[in-house]
C-alpha cells in the first residue's frame, strides 16, 4: 500500500472501499429499505436464481441505486414460476414478481423500484410470512 | 521571580514563586508538623513523598485538605493550619501511623530520636483509638553495617530518595502494594546481596527505627572485660567535632581531650588516632600520585587521573557501578584499614604480642567502615586488621552507660606512637580534606620547595562537584572533588566520557559533606547547618596544629625509618595497599 | 474482489473467543466452500456486540438476523438453512423474556432499542483488523479534516464546545485538559491513552480497542496536532492480549497508509503512538502513577498540582485520556460539537458505555445516552433482576462509587446526578444486587479491593482502608459494636479528607453509601445479630422445622461435620456450635424442613 499523501487522497480510497461495509450498514437500517428476496432453494437455482440474483446486484449498482438490499430466500413455494422474487417497499404490501429473467429484473428496478410503478409478471400471493 | 503573597493563620506571608505552602508558614513561624518531609539544602535532597498526610492544612476554596510540604503557594491562598478539621485529621493520620507500629519503644534503637515518637509525644496521643492488625510480617535484615527493620517502616520514603536520588545508588524502593507495601530491595533481596554501598545515609534520614546501625558496642564491652586481649582504639577525624552534639553541646564543638579521656576510662589499652594512619595514607597515596603522575608526564596518559580510596562505601560504588573504572582508585588502603594492618604488625611487634591478642577497635562517622572492616582481605590468616567498629553514636551510648558526662572529663593527649598525627590528617572529616592534605605534600615532594600558603581555599567548600587547579610549580594539577555518591557518579561519568575538563586527581566521600556527614554521626534531623559547623570546627583544628603536613609528622617518618623502609616499597604495598574487584549485583 | 452478497459478522471480543467464537469461523468457512458460497459469502471476526450474556453472537446480514449463544456445532445448520436456503435458524434466535417470542432483528430486542452507540459504533461492524473497513465508515476522515481546515485552536474549540467529559472516572471537560496541554510550551509534548482498565467488571476499553481499535489511533493524532505533540502513547494492560494484537495491527497498518508516521496526509504533521504495558495496577488508572510506572517507576500518584499538561511524562507535558473518551472524538469533528452537546444531559453531554453485572439477565455491555434512567438501564435493557427477585441497589463507579437504591431507579445517569446521590460515574461499572445481596458484604467486598489496590503510599489508604476493611469483617462476622459506625464514619472523612490521590480519596465511598442508604441493614447486624440477606455466615443459622421433618436422616448423612443428631423418622436437630454454615443439608432436604435465618 502506498501512503496516503492527501486529504483528498484518503477520500477516494473511502469510495473505493465504501461497499466492504456498505452491506453491513444497510442491514443495520433494513426496515427503511427496499427489500429484494430472490428465492433460492433448489428449485430457484436450478431456474437461474443465483444468476438473477448477481445480474440485480451488479444492476442496481450500476444505476446507482443505493436503498435497495437484495436477500436470498427459501422456497416461496411458486415453483411453478421460478425464478421468483419479493419486492418490499417500505410501508407497502410486498409483491411478488414470476419468472423473472435479466430483462425483467432491469425493468423491476427501473420501474417498480426506482419509480414504485408495478410492472407485468405479478404473481398473486398466497402466504404470509410471520417474522 | 515574582514574590506572590498568602495568609497563613490570619499572617500575610509574602514568598518567592515555586515556595510550598510549608515554607511560607514557616517564614511566619507557623510551626506545621511534618514526618516525610525532609529537606537537606546543601545536598539538594528534597523528600516530597506527600505521603505521610501529617502536614496537612485546610485551604479555602479546595475541597480536601492540601499536604503543606508539597502543595505550591500561589498568590492569594487563605490557609488554616490549626482548625478542628485538619487537628483531628492529623491525629487521626497519626493513629493509623501507630496502629500499625510496634509498640516497643523501650527497646528500640531509635528511641529519644524517634520522629514518629516525637509527633505522638506533642498531639497528646494517650491511647491509639484505632487499632487493627499491625504489620509483623517482615524479617529482620541485618548486613555487618546496618539493621532494617521494616515493621517500623511508616513509608516516609526518605531512604528511598537518598538511595536513589542523592546517592543513585538505588538499592532501595518500595515494594508490594496496599498494607504490605514496604521499602526493600529488589526481589526483596537481603542488602548485603544488593549494590547496597553500606554508606547508611538511609539510617541517617530515617525518621524511625526502621534503619538503625547494626550495633557493636557490646562486643566492645566484652573484648574491654577480657583480661587476656590488648584493645587497641583509633578516632576518626570527624568523631572528634560530632561527639560534644550527644552530650549537648552546640554543633561544631571539639571534643577532642575529652574524648580520649573516657576512651581511656572506658577500658582501652591504648588510645590512638587515625588521624595517625590519615599521615601515612598521604604518604602512601601521594607518593603513588606522584609515580602516576611521572608517568602521565612521560606520555603514559592512562596514569591519571587517581581516585582517593579513603572511603569505603566509595570503594563499594566504584566495584559495583563503574567496572570499567576499576583501575583507576588508588590501591592505598583507607586510614582505618592502614591502622588496623601497622597496629597488629609494627605494634604488636613492639609490644611483642600475638595480633590474635590484639583487638583494634575503631570509633567512626561511618556506617561502612563496619563493612570495610569485615572484608576479607583486610584479614591475616582469617584475623581481621580491625576487629569491631563503633559509630560515633554507639561511643557516645557507651560514654553514657558508663555513667560518664564527657563535658566533665579532664582533656587528655592520645598514647603514642600512633596518636601523632597533623593538620593535614585531621581535614581527611570533611570533602575537599583527603586531597588537600595529599597535594600540601605531593607539592613539596614534587617541586622539592616549600609551600607557600597551607591552605588551599580553592578545594573547600560545600558544592557538590568542585574542580580547581593547583599550580605545582609550573604544571597545573587539576583537580576535581564530589561528595555524595549522586555528585561522585556525574564526576565519573564526565571522567569517563573523555574526562573533557583533565582532571588529575578526584577526592570523593560519599556521604553529604564527607565524613562529618556521615551515616555514624549523630543525627542531623535534616538541619544542614550543622554539617557546615562541624566542617569550620574541623579547619579549625587543622590551623591550631603545630605540624600540618602529613610527610613532617615525626612518628611517621620513623615508622618509615624502623619498618616500612620507603612508601609504596615491598612491605609498604603487602601491608598498606590494596586492590579491587568488579562486584556484579542487583 | 469476490462479489459478497452476504456478511456473516462472528463477535471476535475476549469472551466470546473463549466460547469458541474462532472455531465458529472456521466451521462457517468449512461449509460455505463445501456448498460452493465462499464466493458470495464474507464471514468477518468482529468487537464486541455487546450483548455478553448471550454470547457467542452470529449476525448475518443483509437481512440483519442476530443468533445468539451459537456453538461450533450450529455452524453447519446456520449455512445450511439460513445462508443457502433463506430459511432462520429458529432456535437460535433470541427469545424475549417477556414474550417468550423469537426477535431476530437486534434493533426489536429491548437490549438494543434504548442504546445509541457512538463509542462503540463501530464495535460488531467493522473487522477490527482490517483498516478499510474503518476507513469505509469514514475513519481517519476526522483527521484529515483537522489536518487541512482546522487550526489548534478551533479543534480544541470543538471540543470544548462538545461538552465532552472524561469518560475515565473523573469526568473532567475534555476539551479544557486539552487546552492545558496546548498553553505549556515545550520541545516535545505527548499524548496518553489510559488503556489500563481496572474497575472490576469494566471492560468497555477492551472492547473498544478490540472492536474498533483505529478510532483510538486517529483520536490520538487528532489530540497530538491538538496539543502539538508528535509522540502517543498507549498505556495498555499487559492481559489484554487481543486488545494489543489488534492495536498493534491497526498502528502498524495506519503507519502503512501514511495515517501515522512523518507528514500525514501531506500536512507536514508527524506523530506516531507506540504500547507501553502495564500490570493492571488499579491505582495506575490514576494519571500521575500511569505516568510514573510508563517512566519505569513504581506506579505510585504524586500531588497534583503540578498536572501532566504541566509536566508529565518524563517531565513534559501530556494529556491523558481514557479509550472512550478518546473514541468519541473522530464522530465528534465529523458530526460537530452541536450534534453531540444535543445529546445528552445539561452537564453531562454524549452517551456513556456501561458494563452491566450482577444479578440482571441481560449481562453485557450497553451504551445510553447521558441522562438515561437507572430504571431504563436496568428494567429496559438489562431486562430486570433475574429470577424474578426484588432490586436492592445498583452499584456504580466502581470502587471508587457508592450504591444507589430503588428510590434512586428515575434519576437521570449522569456525572453530577450520581455524584450528588452519594457514588460517582467512575469508569461504568454498573453492578446490580437484589435481594440477596448483602450490604454491608458489599462494602466489605470493596474495601477489601482497595485495600489490596492501594499503592501503599499515603498513610490514609494504605493502613486507613486496611482499619475500614477489618471494621467492616468485625460486623459481618457478628463481632461489631455500635461504636464501630461512628468509626467507620469518622475515618471514612478523614480517608477522603487526606488521601493523596483520587484512589483513596473516593475508597470510603462504598462505605458511606452503603451506610446511609442501608443503615437498617448495619443494625441488624450488629444489634440483632442476623444478616437481612442471609449472606454472612457468622450470623446465620441452619434451623429444622419441626413440624416438616419427616426424620429421613438425609440431613444427618450428608453434614460434613457430622453436627446432625436425630434417630429415624424422628425430628433431628443441628448443633450450633458445631455447625459450619455450608448449606448442604439444606440443599440435601427434599421436605423444605431446613431454613436458613
Amino acid at each position: 500500500m502506498a501512503k496516503i499523501k492527501s486529504f483528498a487522497e484518503l477520500k477516494k480510497i473511502k469510495e473505493q472501499v465504501q461497499t466492504r461495509v456498505e452491506l453491513r450498514e444497510k442491514g443495520e437500517n433494513i426496515n427503511d429499505l427496499i427489500q429484494i428476496k430472490v428465492a433460492m432453494a433448489t428449485c430457484g437455482i436450478a431456474s437461474g436464481a443465483r444468476e438473477i440474483m448477481n445480474y440485480m446486484i451488479d444492476e442496481l449498482a450500476s444505476e446507482g441505486v443505493d436503498n435497495v438490499v437484495i436477500t436470498q430466500t427459501g422456497c416461496m413455494g411458486y415453483c411453478y414460476a421460478e425464478p421468483t422474487i419479493e419486492v418490499t417497499i417500505p410501508g407497502k404490501e410486498s409483491v411478488i414478481y414470476g419468472d423473472v429473467t435479466e430483462a425483467k429484473a432491469l425493468e423491476i428496478i427501473q420501474k417498480h423500484i426506482v419509480n414504485g410503478e408495478m410492472v407485468d409478471g405479478i404473481i398473486p400471493a398466497t402466504h404470509k410470512t410471520i417474522e | 521571580m515574582s514574590d506572590i503573597k498568602l495568609t497563613i493563620d490570619g499572617k500575610v506571608v509574602s514568598v518567592p514563586m515555586g515556595s510550598t505552602v510549608l515554607e511560607a508558614a514557616r517564614k511566619v513561624d507557623v510551626h506545621i508538623p511534618t514526618l516525610c518531609h525532609l529537606d537537606l539544602h546543601d545536598t539538594k535532597m528534597v523528600n516530597q513523598a506527600a505521603s505521610c498526610r501529617i502536614c496537612v492544612v485546610e485551604i479555602d476554596g479546595r475541597r480536601n485538605l492540601a499536604p503543606s510540604c508539597a502543595t505550591p503557594a500561589l498568590d492569594g491562598m487563605v490557609i488554616k493550619t490549626n482548625t478542628i478539621r485538619v487537628l483531628d485529621a492529623r491525629k487521626t493520620v497519626l493513629e493509623l501511623l501507630l496502629s500499625d507500629h510496634p509498640k516497643e519503644c523501650l527497646t528500640c534503637a531509635k528511641s529519644g530520636e524517634c520522629e514518629l515518637q516525637g509527633l505522638a509525644e506533642s498531639f497528646g496521643v494517650r491511647e491509639i483509638n484505632i487499632t487493627g492488625k499491625a504489620q509483623s510480617t517482615y524479617r529482620k535484615d541485618v548486613t555487618t553495617s546496618l539493621i532494617r527493620d521494616m515493621d517500623k517502616c511508616v513509608m516516609c520514603r526518605r531512604c528511598e530518595t537518598m538511595c536513589n536520588k542523592v546517592q543513585t545508588v538505588g538499592a532501595l524502593s518500595a515494594i508490594n502494594r496496599g498494607f504490605e507495601a514496604v521499602v526493600s530491595a529488589a526481589f526483596d533481596l537481603p542488602m548485603g546481596e544488593t549494590v547496597c554501598t553500606h554508606c547508611g545515609q538511609c539510617v541517617a534520614v530515617c525518621p524511625t527505627g526502621a534503619l538503625t546501625e547494626n550495633d557493636a558496642t557490646w562486643k566492645v564491652v566484652e573484648a574491654l572485660a577480657d583480661p587476656e586481649k590488648v584493645v587497641v582504639v583509633q578516632t576518626a577525624p570527624a568523631v572528634r567535632v560530632a561527639i560534644g552534639e550527644e552530650f549537648g553541646q552546640d554543633p561544631g564543638t571539639t571534643v577532642t581531650g575529652q574524648m580520649v579521656t573516657a576512651l581511656r576510662n572506658l577500658g582501652f589499652d591504648h588510645v590512638f588516632d587515625t588521624d595517625f594512619a590519615a599521615d601515612l595514607t598521604i604518604l602512601e597515596e601521594g607518593t603513588e600520585l606522584l609515580q602516576r603522575l611521572g608517568k602521565f608526564l612521560a606520555g603514559e596518559k592512562e596514569a591519571l587521573p587517581i581516585l582517593t580510596s579513603c572511603c569505603p562505601a566509595w570503594v563499594n560504588f566504584i566495584e559495583s557501578q563503574f567496572p570499567e573504572l576499576i583501575h583507576i582508585p588508588s590501591t592505598a588502603k583507607s586510614p582505618q584499614q592502614m591502622f588496623g594492618s601497622i597496629a597488629k604488625s609494627y605494634y604488636a611487634d613492639i609490644l611483642d604480642i600475638p595480633r590474635e591478642k590484639m583487638v583494634v577497635v575503631s570509633i567512626m562517622p561511618c556506617l561502612a567502615k563496619k563493612y570495610e572492616a569485615s572484608r576479607e582481605e583486610f584479614a591475616v590468616n582469617g584475623n581481621s586488621d580491625v576487629d569491631l567498629v563503633l559509630s560515633t553514636r554507639e561511643l557516645a551510648n557507651l560514654i553514657q552507660r558508663s555513667n560518664m558526662n564527657l563535658m566533665d572529663l579532664e582533656k587528655s593527649e592520645f598514647d603514642q606512637p600512633m596518636g601523632a598525627s597533623t593538620g593535614a590528617a585531621v581535614i581527611f572529616g570533611t570533602t575537599g580534606g583527603v586531597i588537600e592534605a595529599a597535594v600540601r605534600t605531593a607539592y613539596e615532594v614534587h617541586t622539592g620547595k616549600e609551600l607557600p600558603k597551607i591552605d588551599f581555599e580553592e578545594l573547600r567548600g560545600f558544592e557538590g562537584v568542585r574542580v580547581a587547579g593547583v599550580d605545582m610549580d609550573g604544571f597545573m594539577l587539576n583537580i576535581g572533588i564530589a561528595h555524595g555518591l549522586g555528585n561522585a557518579r556525574a564526576l565519573l561519568e564526565e571522567v569517563r566520557d573523555g574526562n573533557p575538563r583533565n582532571i588529575h586527581a578526584i577526592e570523593v566521600m560519599a556521604c553529604p559533606g564527607g565524613c562529618i556527614g556521615g551515616a555514624g554521626q549523630p543525627f542531623h534531623h535534616g538541619d544542614g547547618s550543622i554539617l557546615k559547623k562541624r566542617q569550620s570546627a574541623i579547619y579549625q583544628v587543622d590551623r591550631e596544629m603545630p605540624i600540618r603536613k602529613s610527610h613532617e609528622n615525626p612518628a611517621i617518618t620513623e615508622l618509615y625509618e624502623k619498618y616500612l623502609g620507603k612508601p609504596c616499597g615491598h612491605l609498604s604495598h603487602q601491608l598498606l595497599h590494596t586492590e579491587y574487584a568488579v562486584k556484579d549485583k542487583v | 474482489m469476490a462479489n459478497y452478497n452476504t456478511h456473516v459478522l462472528v463477535c471476535g471480543g475476549t469472551g466470546c473467543i473463549s466460547a469458541e467464537s474462532d472455531l465458529i469461523i472456521e466451521n462457517i468457512e468449512k461449509q460455505l466452500v463445501e456448498e460452493g458460497m465462499a464466493d458470495s459469502v464474507q464471514v468477518l471476526k468482529t468487537g464486541c456486540f455487546g450483548f455478553c450474556e448471550k454470547g457467542p453472537i452470529v449476525k448475518i446480514l443483509p437481512d440483519n438476523t442476530f443468533y445468539v449463544q451459537v456453538t461450533p456445532d450450529d455452524a453447519t445448520e446456520l449455512v445450511k438453512e439460513h445462508i443457502v436456503k433463506g430459511r432462520k435458524v429458529e432456535r437460535l434466535l433470541f427469545t424475549d423474556p417477556e414474550t417468550k417470542e423469537k426477535v431476530s432483528d437486534s434493533k426489536n430486542m429491548d437490549f438494543y432499542k434504548k442504546q445509541l452507540r457512538i463509542a462503540l459504533r463501530n464495535c460488531g461492524i467493522i473487522d477490527p483488523d482490517k483498516i478499510e473497513d474503518y476507513i469505509a465508515r469514514d475513519g481517519y476522515s476526522a483527521l484529515g479534516k483537522v489536518l487541512t481546515e482546522m487550526t489548534q485552536d478551533e479543534l480544541i474549540d470543538i471540543m470544548k464546545a462538545s461538552g465532552l467529559r472524561g469518560r475515565g472516572g473523573g469526568g473532567f471537560p475534555t476539551g479544557l485538559k486539552w487546552n492545558f496541554a496546548k498553553g505549556y510550551a515545550s520541545d516535545q509534548k505527548y499524548v496518553i491513552c489510559n488503556a489500563d482498565e481496572g474497575d472490576p467488571g469494566a471492560f468497555m476499553d477492551r472492547s473498544i480497542l478490540e472492536g474498533d481499535p483505529h478510532s483510538i489511533v486517529e483520536a490520538m493524532a487528532i489530540n497530538g496536532y491538538a496539543i502539538g505533540a508528535t509522540i502517543g502513547k498507549v498505556y495498555i494492560r499487559a492481559e489484554y492480549p487481543l486488545a494489543i494484537k489488534r492495536l498493534e495491527k491497526a498502528i502498524d497498518d495506519a503507519r502503512e497508509y501514511g495515517l501515522l508516521g512523518e507528514d500525514i496526509m501531506g500536512t507536514g504533521f508527524n506523530f506516531d503512538i507506540d504500547l507501553t504495558y502495564g500490570a493492571g495496577a488499579f491505582v495506575c488508572g490514576e494519571e500521575t502513577a500511569l505516568i510514573h510506572s510508563m517512566e519505569g517507576e513504581r506506579g505510585e500518584p504524586t500531588t497534583k498540582p503540578p498536572f501532566p499538561a504541566e509536566s508529565g511524562y518524563w517531565g513534559k507535558p501530556t494529556n491523558v485520556n481514557n479509550v472512550e473518551t478518546f473514541a468519541n472524538v473522530p464522530v465528534i469533528i465529523l458530526k460537530g460539537a452541536d450534534w453531540f452537546a444535543s445529546i445528552g444531559s445539561e452537564k453531562s453531554k454524549g452517551t456513556k458505555v456501561f458494563a452491566l453485572a450482577g444479578k440482571i439477565n441481560n449481562v453485557g455491555l450497553i451504551e445510553v445516552p447521558m441522562g438515561t434512567t437507572l430504571r431504563e438501564v436496568i428494567y429496559d435493557i438489562g431486562g430486570g433482576i433475574k429470577d424474578g427477585k426484588k432490586f436492592k441497589s445498583v452499584q456504580t463507579g466502581g470502587p471508587s462509587g457508592g450504591c444507589l437504591t430503588a428510590k434512586d431507579l428515575d434519576t437521570p445517569i449522569d456525572y453530577d446526578n450520581l455524584i450528588a446521590k452519594g457514588s460517582m460515574m467512575g469508569s461504568g461499572g454498573m453492578i446490580v444486587m437484589d435481594e440477596d445481596d448483602c450490604m454491608v458484604s458489599v462494602a466489605k467486598f470493596y474495601l477489601q479491593f482497595t485495600e489490596e489496590e492501594s499503592c501503599g503510599k499515603c498513610t490514609p489508604c494504605r493502613v486507613g482502608t486496611k482499619r475500614l476493611s477489618e471494621l467492616l469483617e468485625l460486623i459481618t462476622e457478628g463481632k461489631g459494636e455500635m461504636k464501630h459506625l461512628d468509626e467507620l464514619k469518622h475515618l471514612s472523612r478523614v480517608i477522603k479528607d487526606t488521601a493523596l490521590c483520587g484512589l483513596g480519596q473516593t475508597a470510603p465511598n462504598p462505605v458511606l453509601s452503603t451506610m446511609e442508604a442501608f443503615a437498617d441493614e448495619y443494625l441488624a447486624h450488629i444489634k440483632d445479630g442476623k444478616c437481612p440477606a442471609g449472606q454472612c455466615k457468622n450470623l446465620l443459622e441452619y434451623k429444622v422445622l419441626e413440624d416438616k421433618c419427616i426424620g429421613c436422616t438425609a440431613c444427618a448423612r450428608v453434614c460434613p461435620v457430622n453436627c446432625i443428631s436425630g434417630e429415624v423418622k424422628k425430628l433431628h436437630v443441628i448443633d450450633q456450635s458445631a455447625c459450619i454454615k455450608c448449606g448442604a443439608c439444606m440443599d440435601k432436604c427434599k421436605f423444605d424442613a431446613i431454613i436458613k435465618q
